[in-house]
């Protein structure tokens, strides 16, 4: 008896130690899912639909993932998650990989033990405020009262923006997404300020969407892409590369609809992401049409881009600096080889 | 007798047990800190309480003490703390107030006092909280007008960016105003230990009342005069968006206060009541008896018997009242767990250390607070002889 009071603990430490040792791959195949941290409602990016399904171009990188070691988007949960909460959730373990329209930024990628892999989405800060307000440019801000999300590298940026041009500003800050633009449209706010997708996707919450215009500028870059625990370079690369798949598939005109029958294509680059030729699956852990299976499931990167954000999603944000290098945009993916 | 092996000593086992739990618990709490450490060592996340002395870079709504976005993060710890302090402090003292006077309606003699009384208390002790925080923010205070249309009384102003009062700014020459102030206090101490001596020894006190008043009021303000008036109020004025200058409470200010206050009065009142009730009627009509009045057989022999039974519960309240304040997250609030354990440990990453702070501003403000009472507590206290 009293050596199993002894054991038992020990017994315990033991199956704790190998637990933390395990890859962060070898968990997500032996729980048959990914846990993915997502954003507690931002149209376009990460909300449920009206069947309660999540969509958008975060959970879509998600879904990626999952289709790459799967062969199966499906194979995902989601964690609603404040983006007070987001970091924690991260680095406790709670979730595999944070997609939430989160800032690249240096601190957080280098104090807060985390990892960026590649950004999904070029966004920049700007203001909304009510048409009636007679305000036509940041400059007028001067003494505004301003709603902003906690926690938030935005909340940042708008400190430094004021302090820069020497203006005055009230912040209230609010820990959900929602909130902020609830005071806002109640008035206790003059503006809103957050990424210009986000104001994009908030504005057609609003009562009247008409009545609000979102300024000219824009004060900041926000570089929004996933997030993992620094350490565990086998998982950062499938995600980033399930990303850069989705984008060479877009530069090489692969498509859902047409992946099947491209396999057979003559074009070594094409054949390479599908998984036809060479074996680039094996160094990630993953088999070799893990990309013909986020192509074929998810799509390419116009793909997931027109449907939740763009010019086929009721937010129609032209593609911008996120069209692809040879289009005028930003957007680049290192090759596959 | 025979010697007992040391295994079946009863004494040698206890101790045996006792230390073997002692040790099995420190290694346990050992291990789970080396294993913290370590996983963090090997995630590389930055520890230790360094980052209290890095720039903050945000902007907090509402300071008491001088605060910018280049300021420290000890700075904005510093500054959350204080707006912590304020709304429990006057939320403390608004319950309280509230409270006793609920409390003693409760038991009022008057039909519709009391029932009016006993609606209150089943009524807000009974709705969470948050519920009740959220209602006075979008419910009430955020249906005021804007800015330009502003409730205005007198130079009070009201609207949805909050209450804005007229600021007094003292000139040179106020010191004395303040002298007089102090001088006028210490002058109505001096009379109510005369008043009590005179009670013991004459038989009948002074109206110590309405000559304290008197005194408090009076004094300073025939000095204000004397002195030709150094002072005079800065009133808001409509600045751009707002209202600048003069004194102003934020919405989200006035929404906790309320709140708090009204929700911890509820609880308070019963307290009240129970310690009221706690007094043996015998004690009423011994004072009726005695031909004192009612208010002064309430204010002289119920009330200082009851104190003893509410005086413990109502510690309780105040810790609750400041441990509740931490609800201010939901409402834009700049308190300690809003800024600190929000905006501050989002932005460091380091949740095991800004979390422990936070625990432990909580548990000195409580304890702190729990001693101030016990000390009170233990001059109340019925001394048997």
């Amino acid at each position: 008896m009293r050596k199993l009071l002894f054991m038992a603990p020990m017994a315990i430490y033991v199956a704790l130690m190998t637990a933390a040792n395990a890859t962060t791959l070898d968990d997500i195949k032996k729980k048959g899912f990914v846990q993915c941290g997502v954003s507690q409602g931002l149209k376009g990016f990460s909300s449920p639909d009206d069947k309660g399904d999540w969509t958008g171009i975060d959970v879509d990188l998600c879904r990626a993932v999952a289709a790459a070691i799967f062969g199966d988007p499906g194979k995902v949960k989601f964690t609603p998650l404040s983006a007070k909460e987001r970091f924690t959730a991260l680095q406790s373990g709670e979730i595999d990989v944070l997609s939430r329209n989160t800032t690249w930024a240096l601190s957080r990628d280098t104090a807060l033990g985390f990892d960026f892999r590649g950004v999904t989405y070029y966004d920049g800060q700007a203001f909304m405020v009510r048409k009636s307000s007679g305000v036509k440019s940041a400059k007028d801000l001067d003494g505004a009262t301003v709603c902003v999300l906690m926690g938030t590298s935005t909340s940042l940026t708008l400190a430094d923006y004021f302090r820069s041009n020497n203006m005055k500003y009230e912040p209230i800050t609010f820990e959900k997404d929602d909130e902020v633009v609830a005071a806002y449209e109640s008035g206790r706010c003059d503006t809103y300020t957050t990424d210009s997708s986000g104001l994009y996707a908030n504005r057609l919450t609003l009562k009247d969407p008409g009545e609000h215009m979102i300024l000219p500028e824009i004060i900041s870059k926000e570089p929004l892409g996933a997030v993992v625990r620094h350490g565990d370079n086998q998982w950062g690369d499938i995600v980033s590369w399930s990303l850069y798949a989705m984008i060479n598939a877009e530069e090489l005109k692969i498509d859902s609809k047409n992946a099947a029958g491209m396999r057979e294509s003559d074009n070594p680059e094409i054949r390479r992401l599908l998984g036809t030729e060479g074996k680039f699956g094996e160094g990630m852990g993953l088999s070799d049409d893990w990309a013909f299976n986020i192509i074929s499931t998810v799509g390419n990167y116009s793909e997931i881009f027109d449907r939740n954000v763009g010019k086929g999603s009721p937010l129609g944000i032209p593609r911008g600096l996120n069209a692809l290098w040879n289009q005028g945009g930003i957007q680049y993916a290192p090759p596959i080889r | 007798m025979q010697k007992q092996p040391p295994w079946n000593d009863p004494r040698v086992r206890g101790w045996f047990f006792q230390m073997a739990a002692v040790l099995l618990a420190a290694g346990f709490f050992f291990n789970v800190a080396s294993n913290t450490l370590d996983n963090l060592r090997q995630l590389n996340v930055a520890s230790g309480f360094g980052f209290l002395e890095h720039t903050a870079g945000f902007g907090i709504s509402q300071s008491l003490i001088e605060y910018s976005e280049a300021s420290t993060y000890g700075r904005a710890f510093l500054v959350a703390l204080l707006n912590t302090l304020l709304v429990a402090g006057f939320g403390i003292i608004l319950a309280t107030v509230l409270g006793f006077v609920i409390g003693i309606a409760r038991l009022s003699p008057n039909w519709l006092l009391s029932r009016l009384a006993g609606v209150y208390i089943e009524v807000f002790r009974n709705i969470p909280l948050l519920l009740q925080i959220l209602f006075w923010y979008t419910a009430v205070l955020s249906n005021l007008p804007r800015p330009r249309e502003s409730l205005q009384a007198g130079s009070f102003l009201l609207n949805n960016r909050g209450l804005y009062m007229p600021a007094p700014i003292a000139e040179a020459g106020f010191g004395y105003v303040l002298w007089a102030f102090v001088i006028a206090v210490f002058a109505s101490l001096i009379l109510w230990r005369y008043s009590q001596w005179r009670r013991a020894n004459a038989g009948a006190g002074l109206p110590v009342l309405w000559c304290t008043a008197g005194l408090l009021t009076g004094l300073p303000v025939l000095v204000y005069l004397i002195t030709g008036a150094p002072m005079h109020f800065e009133t808001p004025e409509l600045h751009g968006f707002n209202f600048s200058g003069g004194l102003r409470a934020m919405p989200e200010f006035l929404a906790l206060l309320f709140a708090l206050s009204i929700y911890t009065a509820a609880f308070i009142a019963e307290i009240v009541r129970a310690g009221i009730q706690s007094v043996n009627w015998g004690q009423n009509e011994a004072g009726l008896a005695l031909g004192l009045r009612r208010k002064d057989v309430l204010r002289l022999i119920v009330i200082p018997q009851a104190l003893r039974v509410i005086i413990p519960p109502l510690t309780s309240q105040f810790l609750n009242l400041t441990k509740n304040s931490s609800l201010a997250a939901a409402l834009a609030y700049p308190e300690l767990a809003s800024v600190f354990a929000g905006t501050v440990l989002n932005q460091t990453g380091q949740a095991i250390e800004v979390l422990a702070i936070t625990m432990a501003v909580y548990l000195s403000l409580s304890l702190a607070t729990s001693f101030a009472m016990n000390l009170y507590n233990s001059r109340i206290v019925l001394v048997e002889r």
